[in-house]
């Protein structure tokens, strides 16, 4: 079994799809920025020492929390879209009016919440 | 048009399939983490956090109700922060986001990486991947 897809990784990496594929590549990322963290955290808080210190520094930094907060937020919002529209199909009509919602929703909160990190790790 | 899928039994739609399963599991198991987090967050402003900690403090915990996360705040007994209840909805949040992760992983992995060998490499490193983040993170959680 298993599908035969035969595309380069070059050729995934420049596909360009139709709508909803800006929240699809980000999703993705998001998922994967949060990947990095965690694995770098539980890494840190294992072994300590000044392995885990030097780890601590990379993701205690202000420029690294403002990537990870992204990651985190906009996969919440558009993981609870996806979840919402693939349990109730009948929702799939509406997917761009549910993406505009969640960018109406994401980006107030995400700017906040950037304005606060950015403050704070400028010592403000 | 065809049949509608929703109108088909459980094995004509393919539901037994490990794919299938893994896309229910991924979507179930996001509302599980939703549910965690929720309940954490209830637990920590129960538990005094309205007066205690900040927004972040509080956010720090909700997502992962473990006490380090909560020592560098301004509460004055950490006691109903480290119980065996928390401990457990730690480990519980742990488990279902690290399944939930490294799938997440391997789907990402198999959109990019077309060989055989490649995918099966993949697969081998995810699966040392989850055990070991599992492991050290539900000691980490109990330990401390």
């Amino acid at each position: 079994m298993g599908l035969k897809r035969d595309v380069s990784l070059a050729a995934g990496l420049r596909y360009r799809g139709p709508a909803g594929y800006l929240t699809f590549i980000l999703h993705r990322i998001g998922g994967l920025g949060m990947g990095i963290f965690i694995t770098m955290h539980i890494l840190a808080s294992f072994f300590g020492g000044r392995f885990g210190g030097t780890l601590n520094g990379i993701y205690e930094h202000w420029a690294f929390q403002v990537f990870i907060y992204f990651c985190v937020l906009f996969h919440a919002i558009n993981g609870l879209r996806i979840t919402i529209l693939d349990l109730w199909p009948k929702l799939l009509d509406y997917q761009t009016e549910a993406i505009w919602i969640e960018w109406a929703v994401f980006i107030p909160l995400y700017l906040v919440a950037v304005y606060v990190i950015v403050g704070v790790g400028m010592g403000g | 048009m065809t049949t509608k899928t929703r109108k088909l039994s459980l094995k004509q739609r393919g539901m037994m399939s490990f794919e299938t399963q893994m896309w229910i599991f991924t979507r179930l198991s996001a509302l599980a983490m939703y549910a965690l987090i929720l309940f954490a967050l209830i637990g920590a402003l129960v538990m005094g956090a309205r007066y205690q900690m900040n927004l972040a403090d509080v956010m720090r915990w909700a997502f992962m109700p473990n006490v380090s996360h909560v020592q560098s705040t301004n509460i004055p007994d950490l006691a109903p922060w480290m119980t065996i209840f928390w401990k457990l909805v730690a480990i519980a949040l742990l488990l279902v986001a690290t399944a939930h992760g490294v799938h997440g992983l391997v789907v990402i992995a198999d959109d990019y990486i077309a060989s055989e060998r490649g995918r099966k490499i993949v697969r081998l490193i995810s699966m040392v991947m989850m055990a070991s983040m599992s492991l050290m993170g539900a000691y980490i959680i109990w330990t401390s």
